[in-house]
């Protein structure tokens, strides 16, 4: 990854920060971006150069389509181009649907969902210019498999799904690579806040029988961003421990 | 102004030594798809300083359609 300029949206932490520092570590120089969390975004930044790694950290919120144009513009102006985009963004409002508001629905849908688009839009010309790049989306095995509880989290991944293989082929033919991660249940602050039954629950639908790591995804990450993926567009990875076997 | 686009033609389509005339289609002549059109209504954009919709570019079928487009809107080349 020497040389490559890579942006992970949501890196302040869990998921997105393991990839950040994954990529880094790789050689990359890393786009911490972040919402709403600049403190966080810095220590990942400063973990990245005290790995010896290249990090800046770039505010956005991705629901926001101008915003997101104004953070290409800013990074193309800087580095004068984009090799990796991770779309990692994302928050869940879990309820049943009984009980989930509109706003519910709403805010999770424009931060996953329309925050990849308008990511993915906004540097689509630059990819397309360039004749490479890889476009990484962070799903979920919620989106996949479904899951009770999060019917507008699950919506939101399956439809990242569907961006994913429709930008996949009209991208192909210019080696641009679209791809999607599928994440099964990982330790992160988003998984920390649900109670300790329902872990426990996920947990017995593992085969694997154990949580999975930011790292674990990050693993996953760092091979769909290298070379040795250039083959490979339009693809679900899921990285669950066999959950959505 | 033809000369100008078709240098623009033959740098995004990669099909420099064809022989390209107002009469060129895109499709069956040049092999163009979509993607390569709407690279070239990028490049035309930023040439010109012309604003393509993407409407327009199910009608540019040939080069001379997109010279009429051109001229239509103004471009002075």
């Amino acid at each position: 990854m020497e040389g490559k300029i890579a942006l992970v949206t949501g890196a302040s932490r869990g998921i997105g920060s393991a990839i950040a520092q994954k990529l880094a570590a790789a050689g990359a120089t890393v786009i911490v971006n972040y919402s709403g969390s600049e403190a966080k975004a810095q220590e990942v930044v400063e973990k990245i150069k005290a790995a010896g790694g290249n990090a800046v950290a770039m505010k956005c919120d991705v629901s926001d389509f101008g915003a997101c144009k104004e953070l290409a513009d800013a990074i193309l102006k800087e580095f004068g181009r984009l090799d990796v985009l991770v779309n990692n963004a994302g928050i869940t409002k879990d309820g049943l649907i009984m009980k989930m508001t509109e706003s519910d629905f709403d805010q999770v849908i424009a931060i996953n969902l329309k925050g990849t688009f308008n990511m993915i839009q906004n540097f689509s010309r630059t990819f397309l210019k360039q004749r490479s790049g890889k476009i990484i989306n962070i799903s979920s095995v919620s989106g996949v498999m479904g899951n009770a509880g999060q019917a507008n989290y699950s919506a939101s991944k399956a439809g990242i799904i569907g961006l994913t293989k429709s930008v996949a082929r009209e991208l192909a033919s210019r080696h641009v690579c679209v791809n999607a991660i599928a994440p099964g249940f990982v330790e992160t602050d988003m998984t920390d806040n649900m109670p300790q039954a329902a872990k426990d629950g996920m947990t017995q639908m593992i085969p694997m029988g154990r949580l999975g790591a930011p790292e674990d995804i990050a693993n996953a990450a760092l091979f769909l961003a290298s070379d040795a993926a250039d083959y490979i567009t339009g693809q679900v990875l899921c990285v669950d421990g066999g959950m959505a076997i | 102004m033809l000369e100008k686009l078709v240098a623009i033609i033959e740098e995004k389509l990669n099909v420099e030594g064809m022989e390209i005339t107002e009469a060129t289609s895109f499709q069956d002549d040049l092999d163009a798809d979509s993607l390569d059109l709407f690279e070239l209504t990028m490049a035309l954009e930023e040439e010109f300083g012309v604003e393509i919709p993407s409407e327009e570019l199910s009608s540019f079928t040939t080069v001379g359609s997109v010279l009429t487009y051109l001229e239509e809107k103004g471009v002075q080349a």
